[in-house]
């Protein structure tokens, strides 16, 4: 009926997310063998994952996994108090990881979860010891080199109490890649007093769907900081960290920083809940679209007093493209404090006309801005990883405006 | 070095300059007085330029070219910059590197300029973000030193600056100026003096600043327009023993 068409006017554009056939994909016949040194990749595959925070020669890291398409290739710790493994591994090592192996994750949460329960190409698992203090981080990498591939991995963290931990997550295709789909389960455990940054830098291409999903258990005196960078482009991504705050004092901030490309299509939030008194979170994502879609839900959950939380999710259409910003807050007890604020627009005129004042043009002052709003200092990286995402923001800004 | 001729100034709906005429020599320091809302700031932001400041009649002359529809960024390379009121924060954009870009790609030293403003410690933060009404004031100066503008803009330099703020905001506006010339062995006074290149108009109204800086004329904006040419010192006094009830019968 036109008629009603019209009054209705225009429909809301939220582009529905794709149905992934994932019988569609190759989970077998991508196998390699042990590598014993990352040096061995080509000069463009280093590159790739160099952009997604991988340094091939291993300096100052702690560890590095390297994950390629259906087997994991290479698993190395360079000191005492933090263990490397492949998930395989860890679990005839620990007698099935009992009390940790799909203990935060439902394996038949959804499609996804199952093929990864059905079947596991691989993954890592790492684990501090008591009160170790790992200053440099560990690395790891997911990578797909296979045409069709579709990557199954499961990845344990366990933070022991007391102990401190960096890990930083890229994940990343090679150039010939076109299509590929990747699946990854991640279960982070973080005992009393322990300490996890965890970043993840992704790199995929422009036809590959990715499912990651993640479930963080944060114990007494615990701190949890999630980061997240996407600024390269991808066909779909689809993740929504949960993080479970279940100690006394436990702490978590969950940054993100994503950028979508015509093209893209990326529904990404996170969720924390406050189960314990004296616990503290925030949730800030910074989102730009130059065509693609960005879907950005942010759920704080306070089930237990004194809680606090904080939301941020601002938004920057450049040109074309969809935000959907869905901040959430729910509160089960008086005396939670939960507060949100959200943005979605362009680059403010103000802003840009301060910068034409000291002689910018104006390309060149909303440029400088979009940069500055994808700055990741918030994120309390190491500095050498600092200097590469600066760089690959340069050069996805360079690519994007 | 600016004439400003019959220029008509429209923000939205609303006429707020009506025709105002205004010359400023080469190192001459304007001063303009008025009371709020009759249109003072809205000359800067004219002259400099901005969005939503619509010039309906006349024109703005610099150095001899007609900028009256000429692009912020232009303006402000052929050598206007202003000290912003109330500057935004730009997220994710540090101080230091605003100033490196204010220089438009000349070799400064950013960190001694920022001692000389008491701003080191800025330098690393988003420019803007938390700073106070002093730190925001200094900040501006640090970015004009930078840039080094031949004409000085500045609206209110004592707005929400405490005392000690004020004598350093008061001797940085002096300098930029270049009005703190000292003797040096290689050139006279009179041949440095001779050299100068800098104007400033500066919107006042307490006149604090007057106590650092040497200011050759001013005026009283009304509702709009200009009256009561006559040395700074002079206008403020009068204003401060009769309110702005004398200058209006002046226009009448």
């Amino acid at each position: 009926m036109p008629e009603v068409k019209k009054k209705s006017g225009k429909k809301p554009m939220t582009r529905n997310e794709e149905d992934i056939d994932i019988t569609s994909y190759q989970y077998e016949g991508a196998e390699s063998g042990l590598m014993q040194d990352l040096t061995q990749l080509d000069e463009q595959e280093r590159k790739q994952l160099l952009m997604a925070g991988v340094d091939v020669s291993g300096k100052d890291r702690s560890g590095t996994f390297l994950q390629m398409d259906h087997s994991s290739v290479h698993c190395s710790t360079c000191i005492p108090g933090v263990e490397v493994l492949n998930i395989h591994q860890a679990l005839d090592k620990y007698d099935g990881l009992k009390d940790y192996y799909w203990q935060a994750v439902d394996p038949d949460k959804d499609k996804y979860t199952r093929a990864v329960a059905d079947k596991t190409h691989g993954g890592y698992f790492i684990r501090t010891q008591k009160g170790a203090k790992v200053v440099n981080p560990v690395q790891s990498c997911l990578f797909i080199k296979g045409e069709k591939v579709g990557q199954n991995v499961h990845n344990i963290i366990i933070v022991e109490e007391d102990s401190e931990l960096h890990i930083i997550t890229g994940c990343a295709v090679s150039h010939q890649v076109e299509s590929a789909l990747h699946m990854g389960i991640s279960e982070i455990y973080i005992k009393r007093g322990g300490k996890l940054s965890f970043t993840m830098v992704h790199n995929w291409g422009e036809e590959v769907h990715v499912r990651p999903r993640t479930v963080g258990i944060v114990e007494e005196n615990g701190v949890f900081l999630n980061n997240y960078i996407l600024l390269k482009p991808v066909r779909s991504a689809q993740l929504y960290p949960t993080l479970y705050l279940n100690g006394k004092g436990a702490v978590a901030t969950s940054n993100s920083v994503i950028a979508a490309p015509p093209g893209s299509y990326i529904n990404s939030g996170s969720r924390v809940v406050l189960n314990a008194p004296d616990t503290r979170a925030e949730i800030v994502a910074r989102t730009i679209t130059t065509g693609g879609t960005i879907i950005n839900p942010g759920h704080l959950v306070g089930n237990a007093v004194p809680s606090k939380g904080h939301l941020e999710c601002k938004g920057l259409i450049l040109q074309d493209g969809i935000i959907h910003a869905i901040p959430e807050l729910e509160a089960s007890v008086a005396g939670v404090e939960l507060s949100h604020e959200a943005a979605v627009g362009k680059v403010a005129q103000e802003e840009i006309e301060y910068l034409m004042a000291r002689g910018l043009d104006e390309d060149e002052a909303t440029s400088t801005i979009v940069r500055g709003f994808l700055n990741v200092d918030i994120m309390g990286l190491p500095q050498e990883l600092q200097e590469a995402i600066d760089q690959t923001i340069q050069e996805a800004g360079d690519e994007m405006f | 070095m600016l004439q400003i001729e019959d220029l008509h100034v429209n923000i939205g709906q609303t006429k707020v300059l009506r025709g105002v005429n205004l010359e400023i020599d080469r190192n001459e320091t304007f001063i303009l007085f008025g009371p709020n809302g009759s249109g003072k700031t809205t000359l800067l932001m004219a002259l400099m330029g901005f969005g939503g400041y619509e010039i309906t009649q006349g024109k703005i002359i610099f150095r001899g070219e007609d900028i009256t529809n000429m692009p912020v960024h232009e303006r402000a390379k052929l050598g206007i910059g202003m000290s912003f009121q109330r500057p935004p924060t730009i997220h994710g954009l540090k101080t230091r590197h605003l100033v490196q870009m204010c220089a438009g790609g000349e070799d400064v030293d950013v960190e001694a300029m920022a001692r000389e403003v008491d701003l080191e410690k800025f330098l690393d933060r988003d420019i803007n973000s938390g700073f106070s009404g002093g730190e925001i004031k200094r900040s501006e100066l640090l970015q004009l030193m930078a840039q080094k503008p031949k004409l000085l803009l500045f609206d209110e330099p004592e707005s929400g600056v405490d005392l000690e703020n004020m004598k350093l905001i008061g001797k940085m506006v002096r300098h930029l100026l270049q009005q703190d010339l000292q003797p040096r062995e290689d050139m006279s006074m009179k041949e440095q003096k001779a050299q100068r290149d800098s104007s400033g108009l500066i919107i006042t109204h307490t006149g604090y600043i007057l106590d650092y800086i040497n200011a050759d004329r001013g005026m009283v904006m009304y509702n709009g327009a200009l009256c009561c040419s006559a040395r700074p010192r002079d206008i403020l006094d009068h204003i401060s023993e009769y309110g702005y009830e004398e200058c209006v019968r002046c226009l009448r």
